[in-house]
């Protein structure tokens, strides 16, 4: 494997050499200062100085008026891990952990409920398929926050859903769907389901059907068919999803303020409550960190998943 | 069903022992056998109408037909990737029509190549005999045998997209081949390269074939390719079987105007008045005793171009002026002006006689043995 990247990355530059080969010339070198600066600008004022006085903020001490001051501590991470002043107590862990379950949970909803639905658009006729990619994404111009309260309504006691599901003995009488983690699940799926669809309607399109065709005249039946033939295929758009999805709904903080109650709480959510009504910034900036961390994590396991899975798909991570 | 062609797959599975050792011992491929194999895909829209065909096991056998004749679905319905609406498919004399792509014992060669591109060339070949689940060892002794026998065994290593269009169709074939399939089926393998590697691959086709005693279908629209490579043709249009023969029969003796056309004839007149001695044609009476027909056909190469004043007249000579000229190196074409609008064009082997320029007057004599009758 690496050896034939190494040739991949040698046949570019050739190609690159031999098309322009002034391109690269060093009097060019201000010009492209001079393009790129501005992206470089703003990514070092609002991307690398923030992260980095969040960092820091991270490790020091919390103030009296939750105002971050010196010395440089691990306070706020000892916190956060649950250890405060009446003893250890789990609930910021049960935070994080609930964090990545409902992030997975409802990042593999939205691939199951979503590539069926991409296969089709590709496979509706032609004049068809703006129409139904239009009503994937039409809700996404609706706030977020509105579209949860509309879930609020539907999902809340003694709606005809609730009363459905209680008469179904899924939930006790009287009950709603709302407020809980179901009801947060459902608000992430509804909400992301346009990140997963658009790039997976754009490697259906593509789709090389005769590839299929060779892999059952290969002896592979319909399941090995879908695993060597299509999942391949779709895998860049799989993974581009993903990424879209899972990290903006690990990150979540609208969806399960509204809908998930007190118990249901996100790590964006406790966050959030540090900087604002708790006042205590080192603990919320060491909640950040955290996230991000584990953000980063989660991108490195999808790209060795895409590296295994296929040869390609690195493209997007 | 399934029972039936199992037995006949190991049935030929088992005939030689050696097989692989020795590819070129050569073992005989399969028999294909079609009864009134229909597809309609809408209402509208009939892709085949009743064909009725017999394929030997061994043979070369060429669907030769002009795009959306059906020859491409004819050929589908064979792997079993598309169903026949109506009619029985047998292979190696036993049925296979309700037996699904990937269980009976028959291989494509797609056009578009089809290759995995997730795979390297090595995995490509392999995959068949992996999901027979065959061992690992001998899956990876007969890739590369077969990889060396199509010589390509120093691409094993490649990433698909490393390869060129040439070499593509090279991985397609040895993925195919690798499984030792009853019938090879090959869909227009070639019409994506260009002309020499075209011509190359269609020798070497041809000599592989052979070695391998293995039955091949191919499919093209390439009449050139065709005669070139095949030991039987059949011309289709419209979804039916217009004519079936060795190349030879095809282009010397066309059964209908549609064949004529489509193996490259231009010199087609229509029949005024027909008896024993002769015909009649818009040009003037053919002498000789020819098949009741309502089209005639003279081969241009048969007919001989001499200067206007060194023949005398006489029976199925014409006199014309030549219209065009086109140098093709060992023939000149001619097309030549026979008066009230009708062309006829004759080849001249290139045998260092001076070659007429546009303008002169000529007599053409046409030879009774290279005109041929037929109804449209």
């Amino acid at each position: 494997m690496p050896r034939t990247q190494d040739a991949r990355t040698q046949g570019a530059f050739a190609t690159r050499a031999s098309e322009s080969p002034k391109r690269r010339e060093p009097s060019h070198f201000g010009h492209l200062m001079a393009v790129i600066s501005p992206g470089v600008i703003w990514i070092v004022v609002f991307l690398v100085l923030p992260s980095a006085y969040l960092m820091t903020i991270a490790f020091m001490t919390n103030g009296t008026y939750g105002l971050p001051r010196m010395p440089l501590t691990l306070e706020a991470f000892k916190e956060l891990a649950g250890f405060g002043f009446l003893g250890w107590s789990p609930g910021n862990l049960y935070t994080l952990i609930r964090s990545i379950w409902q992030t997975v949970l409802s990042t593999s909803l939205v691939i199951v409920m979503a590539y069926p639905i991409a296969y089709y658009i590709t496979r509706a006729p032609a004049r068809m398929r703006p129409l139904m990619l239009l009503a994937v994404v039409v809700p996404s111009w609706t706030n977020q926050v509105i579209r949860a309260i509309g879930w609020m309504n539907i999902l809340s006691p003694g709606s005809p859903v609730s009363d459905l599901a209680a008469s179904m003995g899924l939930i006790p009488a009287q009950m709603g769907l709302f407020p809980s983690k179901f009801a947060v699940v459902v608000g992430l799926v509804y909400n992301f389901m346009p990140f997963m669809v658009l790039p997976l309607y754009a490697v259906f399109e593509k789709l090389d059907y005769a590839q299929i065709d060779a892999a059952r005249d290969l002896r592979a039946g319909p399941i090995r068919t879908f695993i060597h033939a299509v999942l391949p295929q779709t895998l860049p758009g799989l993974l581009a999803g993903t990424v879209l999805v899972s990290i903006p709904a690990f990150g979540m903080y609208v969806i399960p303020e509204l809908l998930g109650g007190g118990k249901s709480m996100m790590l964006g959510n406790l966050v959030a409550r540090q900087f604002a009504a708790a006042s205590n910034w080192p603990l919320g900036a060491a909640g950040a960190l955290i996230m991000i961390i584990a953000t980063l994590l989660g991108l490195l396991v999808l790209r060795r998943m895409g590296k295994k899975l296929g040869g390609d798909s690195q493209v997007v991570l | 069903m399934t029972g039936q062609s199992t037995a006949t797959a190991s049935a030929v599975a088992a005939e030689p022992t050696t097989q692989h050792q020795d590819q070129a011992s050569g073992r005989s491929g399969s028999s294909i056998e079609l009864h009134g194999v229909t597809k309609q895909f809408a209402a509208d829209s009939i892709a085949l109408r009743g064909i009725n065909l017999k394929i030997s096991g061994g043979e070369f056998f060429t669907l030769l037909g002009p795009s959306g004749c059906g020859k491409t679905t004819l050929l589908r319905i064979i792997a079993g990737l598309e169903n026949a609406s109506d009619g029985e498919v047998e292979i190696g004399g036993a049925s296979v029509t309700d037996v699904p792509a990937h269980k009976r014992n028959v291989n494509t060669v797609f056009q578009s190549y089809a290759l995995f591109n997730h795979l390297d060339v090595r995995e490509n070949i392999g995959f068949g005999l992996k999901m027979r689940g065959m061992d690992k060892a001998e899956i990876s002794k007969r890739v590369t045998e077969t990889a060396e026998f199509i010589k390509i065994g120093n691409l094993l290593g490649r990433r698909v997209d490393q390869l060129s269009g040439g070499q593509r169709q090279r991985v397609a074939l040895a993925r195919a081949l690798v499984n030792e399939p009853d019938v090879l089926l090959l869909d227009e393998p070639l019409s994506a390269l260009d002309a020499g590697l075209r011509s190359e691959l269609q020798l070497e086709l041809s000599r592989i074939q052979r070695r391998l005693g293995m039955t091949f279908i191919f499919v093209t629209h390439d009449q050139q390719e065709a005669m070139v490579m095949s030991d039987r043709v059949a011309v289709l249009n419209d979804g039916r079987i217009q004519q079936v023969g060795p190349p030879q029969q095809l282009y010397e003796h066309p059964e209908n105007l549609f064949v004529a056309r489509f193996m490259g004839h231009q010199n087609l007149y229509e029949v005024r008045q027909q008896d024993e001695s002769g015909l009649d044609t818009c040009f003037g009476r053919l002498v000789g005793e020819f098949e009741r027909g309502t089209h005639v056909l003279i081969r241009p190469e048969t007919m001989t171009v001499v200067r206007e004043d060194d023949v005398n007249a006489g029976p199925n000579v014409f006199a014309a002026v030549v219209r065009e000229r086109v140098y093709r190196g060992h023939v000149a074409e001619y097309t030549l002006d026979l008066g009230n609008d009708t062309e006829i064009v004759a080849t001249c082997n290139n045998v260092g006689e001076p070659m007429f320029d546009v303008g002169t007057r000529v007599a053409v004599k046409v030879q009774t043995s290279g005109v041929v009758t037929f109804h449209a």
